[in-house]
Parts: C-alpha cells; structure tokens; sequence
C-alpha cells in the first residue's frame, strides 16, 4: 500500500515537473535565425536583470517590462546588433541597475575590491602579529653561568630526593 | 601607534556595521534613472486626442515642463490625476505619454476626469517608453526648454513631492529659461 502510494505520488510529481517544463518552452515561442543566435538570447536575457522586479533577470519574470526588453533583445539580434551593443542599448535606458554584473569602475572599485582587500589585510595583521611572538620567543637570553650551575643544582637535588 | 593598530578591527568593524546597517533601510526599488543630464529621447507619435497629427520631440522644446508616463490600467496615475490637474490649472506644463494604453479608454479619461496635458503623445507599443526606461507608471521626467531630463520621479506626485523636490526644480528651470 505504501510503495504504491509513494509510486502515485511521484508519478503525479514527474508529470507535473514535465507539464509545467512544457509550459515554459510554450510561452514564448519565437523563431530564431540560427541555434547560435538563440544561445545568444539565452545568454542576454539571463544577464541582464528585470528592472520592474529587482531580484529576477528578464528570462525569468513574467513581468510586462521583462517581456518588452526580452522583446527588444529579439528584435535587436534580428537586426544584427552585437552583444556588446544589446546590453550598451540597455544601460543607457536603465542604468548599470539591469547588470547583474556591475562594471568595474571609480563607483564600484570598492565593491570589486574591497572584499580582497580586507582579506589581504587580515592575512597581514596575522602574519606579522605571528612573526613577531616568534620573533620574542627566540631572543630569549641564554642562561649565564650563574644560572646554570643553578639550574644543574637543583635537577641533581630532585634526582637524590627521588631516590 | 600600537594601540592603533589593535583597535583597528574594532574600528574596521564598527565602520562596516554602520554601512551594513543603513544599507538596510534604503530603498531597493530606487532606481536612479541613466536618463538625468541626457537630452530627452528622439521620438515619433501620433497625439492621443488627434491621432492623425504626429508628434515629436521638437514639440516638447522651449519650455521647461513635466513629461509625466501615465496609462488607465495604472491605479496609483488616477490618484495622481487630481495633483496633476491642480498643477496644470496653476500654469505648469505637463505634457502626457499615454504608456501601451487603450485609445479610447484614455480619451474617456481624459474627457471624463479633466485633461492636463499640454500636449498628449500616445506610445501604445510603448517604444518611448523604453527609450525613457520606464518600467512602471506613473513616472514624471522634468525637462528644461532645451529638452534635457533634469530629473525623474518614479511614483506618485503629490503635494509634497510637488512642493519639496519637483517645484525648486521646476522654479529655477523657469529662471534659466528666461533670457
């Protein structure tokens, strides 16, 4: 009974899985010039960000400006615009907010480098911190004369009391 | 110096919690526009009231005015309205883009809840729209008289909004424009 049931359930799961995938290919059904050229949209459209819904790229928001841009993303590949154009057309309408890879300038050097830099800093602290202890360990002064004759003393007094 | 060193985490610390905390409370969903300082964009479209009578750019120089994107399917632009109609009696130029609307359901508006506008481009596909990188309505763009953007809202103008961002703005662009 039980296996039977975890058999109807994952049946019904497939299913669904497989229905709602053929859901997705059947939205948008749009005829590209070549497989590069849809591999091209695919890649577009899964960087650049949807700027109505902040944390989706326009492939997967269902918003109307995401269908718009990824409207305006077929027709400018159609017309044979280059990536580098598509994505420059779309900054200059939205801003750098539709990168979901910012560009690495003066306003985002800290955000590229800071994380590095504050790792870098930390290793530095350690290291010399650890170098120096090392550093005080070793100039230890030798014992003197004195103090070994001392030190020789006492270790043959614990040895007779031993015995 | 030494002690400077040690408390310098602390320090480091401290300056990074205070950035993280204030990034907490900013608003995710402002959007500064790539438009502001550029001249506004190049356009082609029939009038919503006249839609034999094409309407460009050219027809939104000489003024310094508001450009505000509205549509009948956007709740928060008839809450707008009444500011906009206030504004537009008090001699505030306001020109309209009806943003991938209904014809006829925006010229009932108009008609039925007064119309502002100086002059109404109707962008149904929505192309000005995209050139503006809208991506909501109501949005209000201010233009001085050589058709620059000099500033965008995004939301919904009310008296506040008016008073203390839209009208010193709007208030020195008439004192630029004037020879």
């Amino acid at each position: 009974m039980k296996t039977w049931l975890a058999a109807l359930i994952m049946g019904v799961a497939l299913s669904a899985t497989a229905l709602s995938d053929m859901a997705l290919a059947a939205i948008e059904a749009h005829e590209f010039a070549s497989d590069a050229e849809l591999a091209r949209y695919r890649h577009l459209a899964d960087i650049l960000r949807c700027p109505k819904c902040q944390n989706q790229n326009i492939a997967e928001s269902n918003s109307p400006i995401a269908a718009d841009l990824r409207a305006e993303v077929r027709r400018m590949l159609a017309a044979g615009h280059s990536d580098q154009q598509i994505i420059q057309f779309m900054v200059e309408r939205y801003g750098d907010f539709v990168l979901y890879q910012p560009p690495f300038d003066v306003r985002t050097i800290l955000l590229w480098l800071g994380p590095a830099g504050l790792l870098m800093a930390g290793a530095v602290m350690l290291g010399s911190r650890v170098a120096r202890a090392r550093r005080a360990r070793s100039a230890a002064a030798p014992l003197t004369e004195t103090e070994c004759q001392r030190l020789a003393q006492l270790l043959r007094s614990t040895d007779t009391r031993r015995k | 110096m030494k002690t400077l060193l040690r408390i310098l985490p602390l320090i480091l610390f401290l300056a990074i919690a205070v950035l993280l905390y204030r990034g907490l409370y900013l608003d995710p969903t402002h959007l500064p526009s790539a438009l502001v300082g550029k001249p506004f964009p190049e356009f082609s479209l029939p009038a919503l009231d006249e839609p034999a009578r094409r309407l460009t750019r050219a027809d939104i120089l000489g003024r310094p005015a508001l450009v505000n994107v509205w549509a009948t399917w956007c709740p928060s632009c008839r809450q707008e309205h009444p500011v906009l109609n206030r504004l537009a009696q008090a001699g505030v130029v306001i020109h309209g883009v009806n943003y991938k609307d209904d014809r006829s359901t925006a010229q009932r508006w108009l008609r039925s809840l007064h119309d502002p506008y100086r002059l109404n481009i109707e962008d149904a596909a929505g192309t000005l729209g995209l050139d503006l990188g809208v991506y909501g309505a109501p949005e209000t763009f201010v233009i001085d008289a050589h058709g620059v953007v000099r500033d965008k809202y995004i939301g919904v103008i009310d008296d506040a909004v008016w008073r203390e961002r839209l009208e010193p703005l709007y208030t020195t662009l008439l004192e630029e424009a004037r020879p």
